[in-house]
């Protein structure tokens, strides 16, 4: 078959298509994102009738393929490694419930934080919860992997993580794909209660997960992804690589032979075997992972370790943070670092920053104006574009934490007395955590202004649709938000008056204001028009 | 043979567009690719890069490495600058010499212009008024690709095959823009 040049998210989704997916799951969050943009536009997806709209937020999408897991059928969740933090409470509990039909949680880290707020490593939360975890090294890895994720998923009856990074999920290469397998029929469990998490049966489901380890283990170690090469010309070092790590090694030896014994990782639980024999190989062992320590953390807690030194970022061979590149392999093997010319003085930092003619500038400005009197500090942010707002010339918001924490945290901070106390979050992250912390605020009557940025969409990501689209004012007055205090208006500068007066007064309001900026993203506005004028 | 390309420029500058046509050239080779790109929230407005590595051989990494690269090709005159440290010492620069300036700090053109002539393989060419002058303004990215294959030793041929393939669904008048916005490039 034909090369297809895919991104590591692209060839993850056209893979799992191939393996005769009936349901994609997810919230956009980058690096994960184009996993399921990829299956909205594959025409084989519309022909195989494959859901793939985007779900609510992550716990909502992880709960939905847990669903289509039960009924018989594959089914793929996605979302950055954030958004596992989202998931974990059916995360956790599915490695207890178990899978019926092929169940692959897929999930995006970003070391170096490209687009995040933090650098977790979902291969803890894998170990966390006992469950198979592959990590792909290449694009063809991620293709192959979705085959090989739901038959081990069908045949322990479990979820499996997926691990991409950064550097997989948004790099493209040649993928060559397989014949396609035909989806799954609809059929129930076998045992009716399998999901079924009353302690008595959950007693029963974790014995039986506990029992599974043994499995999982043994099959890492014959797995195809898991690979020694024991055979080499010098004993002094091991390598350990987990996912793509293994091509910075590669490159750095890109001529010639690698001379130390190398095993490459890419299914866990760890394979111990595999490692035992390195170790007993060799005089001292080098680790080389994409995200946080987890591999070399654990060879250091295994009962015969302790005796040859291990290297890796916990002891700093290779720093602590970011993610990896082939001259930090370089370097922690000892070899020559190259280098170009030094990044000329004159070359000034350019930052993200939101786009000219953006709605969020406008709404900023207006809110900057109306708390002009207060000081700085009373300014509770949240995830999306709109976090730019911290940049100059608006210097405008004071926290930026979890998706739904501007409102949570606005609450708080007023409950302590901070007054004025104002919430900023944008309208898909609303309906993804929003919703709930704006009920916390109504309960009490909080003396808060929620500034809900209406640009009808997911912005930051691409502009994807969102559940909740035009439904903002009729779920606050739901909520009990008294209508008086819903209040709209458009963000433009020929606004400016109103803009500042509406906040002004909904400050002044003591309790619960909803002030909704609305103007359509300028990103996908410039989309649309493109679209309907012929080029 | 190999050419590891750093390509630069600011989110939406097109610098995708220009991987995505050499890289079909080189695939129509038989060449292997690898390319890395930004998504997220550093498009907006915010500098932007592409790792592109094209070889006979296998890649491994899709990062290049520091110094090893053979080529900046970048759309903005800072940008071009601003990846300096992935140039290999015999690498060529090849920037546009239009700023792009959305920050209050951007600095004086001309010491820009005195930095990218500092590097002994440089070429600074004004790829909007070129792509503007055989009347395809919107194709300042394939004027740049145009000034940069001989350096990578690819011909016009292929280039031009590989824009019909790559263009081809949005009609024969982009075809042609992007043509003419070549081989202008290649003759600058």
């Amino acid at each position: 078959m034909e090369k297809m040049m895919l991104l590591g998210d692209e060839a993850v989704a056209q893979g799992a298509l191939d393996a005769g997916i009936s349901g994609f799951y997810g919230y956009p969050g980058t690096p994960s994102t184009e996993i399921i943009e990829y299956a909205q536009q594959s025409k084989q997806a519309e022909e195989m009738k494959v859901h793939r709209v985007w779900s609510s937020n992550e716990k909502t999408a992880l709960e939905a393929a847990l669903g289509m897991s039960f009924s018989g059928k594959r089914a793929l969740v996605t979302m950055k490694h954030v958004g596992l933090n989202v998931a974990a409470d059916p995360f956790m509990n599915s490695a207890c419930t178990g899978a019926h039909g092929g169940l692959i949680v897929a999930v995006a880290d970003d070391p170096s934080m490209h687009s995040s707020q933090n650098e977790q490593d979902s291969r803890f939360y894998g170990k966390f919860a006992m469950i198979p975890v592959l990590e792909p090294s290449n694009q063809q890895e991620c293709y192959d992997m979705a085959f090989f994720g739901f038959e081990l998923s069908e045949k322990y009856h479990i979820p499996v993580l997926l691990r991409l990074t950064t550097r997989l999920a948004h790099s493209r290469s040649g993928v060559i794909r397989k014949n396609p397998v035909p989806q799954n029929e609809l059929k129930l469990p076998e045992d009716l209660y399998q999901f079924l998490l009353l302690p008595a049966i959950a007693r029963k489901r974790y014995k039986h997960l506990l029992e599974l380890q043994a499995d999982f283990l043994k099959e890492a170690e014959q797995s195809p992804y898991n690979q020694l090469t024991l055979e080499a010309k010098d004993y002094s070092m091991g390598i350990i690589t987990t996912g793509l790590a293994y091509n910075y090694l590669r490159e750095n030896f890109i001529d010639q032979p690698i001379p130390y014994p190398v095993l490459k990782i890419s299914h866990y639980p760890l394979p111990e075997k595999a490692i035992h024999q390195l170790y007993d190989k060799c005089d001292s062992l080098l680790v080389l992972e994409e995200g946080m320590p987890v591999a070399e953390d654990i060879l250091k807690g295994l009962a015969w370790t302790g005796t040859k030194p291990i290297y890796g970022r916990l002891d700093g061979t290779i720093e602590r943070d970011g993610e990896l590149n082939p001259n930090k392999v370089a370097r922690a093997l000892g070899l020559p670092d190259t280098e170009g010319k030094p990044v000329p003085a004159v070359v000034r930092p350019r930052p993200p920053a939101l786009c000219v003619g953006c709605p969020h500038s406008d709404s900023f400005l207006a809110l900057n104006e109306a708390l002009k009197d207060y000081g700085k500090g009373h300014v509770f942010s949240d995830i999306g574009c709109y976090t730019l707002g911290f940049m100059p010339p608006y210097n405008a918001i004071n926290s930026c934490v979890d998706m739904g924490a501007s409102i949570t945290m606005a609450k708080g901070a007023a409950d302590a007395g901070l007054y004025p106390s104002i919430g900023v979050i944008g309208d898909s992250t609303f309906f993804h955590s929003g919703l709930t912390g704006l009920m916390d605020c109504v309960y009490e009557n909080a003396n808060v202004v929620i500034v809900i940025l209406d640009n009808s969409t997911t912005a930051m990501t691409g502009g994807q649709e969102y559940t909740g689209y035009g439904k903002i004012e009729d779920v606050c007055k739901g909520i009990g938000v008294n209508l008086d205090h819903i209040r709209v208006f458009k963000p433009l500068k020929t606004n400016w008056d109103e803009m500042v007066r509406i906040y002004q007064e909904e400050i002044s309001y003591n309790g619960v204001s909803v002030v909704i900026p609305r103007r359509e993203c300028i990103q996908t506005l410039r989309k649309k028009n493109k679209m309907e004028t012929p080029e | 043979m190999k050419k590891d390309i750093i390509l630069a420029g600011v989110g939406g500058q097109g610098i995708l567009t220009i991987a995505t046509v050499l890289g079909a050239a080189a695939l129509n080779r038989g060449w292997n690719l690898k390319q890395a790109e930004v998504h997220g929230m550093s498009q907006r407005g915010g500098d932007v890069q592409s790792h592109l590595r094209l070889s006979d051989q296998i890649i491994f990494s899709d990062l290049i490495p520091y110094g090893k690269a053979d080529m900046i090709l970048s759309v903005e005159p800072m940008e071009a600058l601003r990846h300096l440290p992935y140039l290999a010492p015999d690498g060529w620069i090849i920037s546009n010499s239009t700023p792009f300036k959305n920050i209050p700090d951007y600095p004086d053109e001309e010491q820009l212009y005195a930095e990218i002539q500092k590097i002994p393989n440089n070429i600074l060419i004004d790829a909007d008024s070129i792509a503007k002058s055989v009347k395809s303004p919107r194709s300042m990215n394939i004027v740049m690709l145009g000034a940069a294959i001989k350096y990578l030793e690819f011909t016009p041929a292929e280039l031009e095959e590989a824009i019909k393939m790559i263009f081809n669904r949005k009609g024969e008048r982009i075809v042609e823009e992007n043509l003419r916005a070549l081989n202008a490039g290649i003759n600058a």
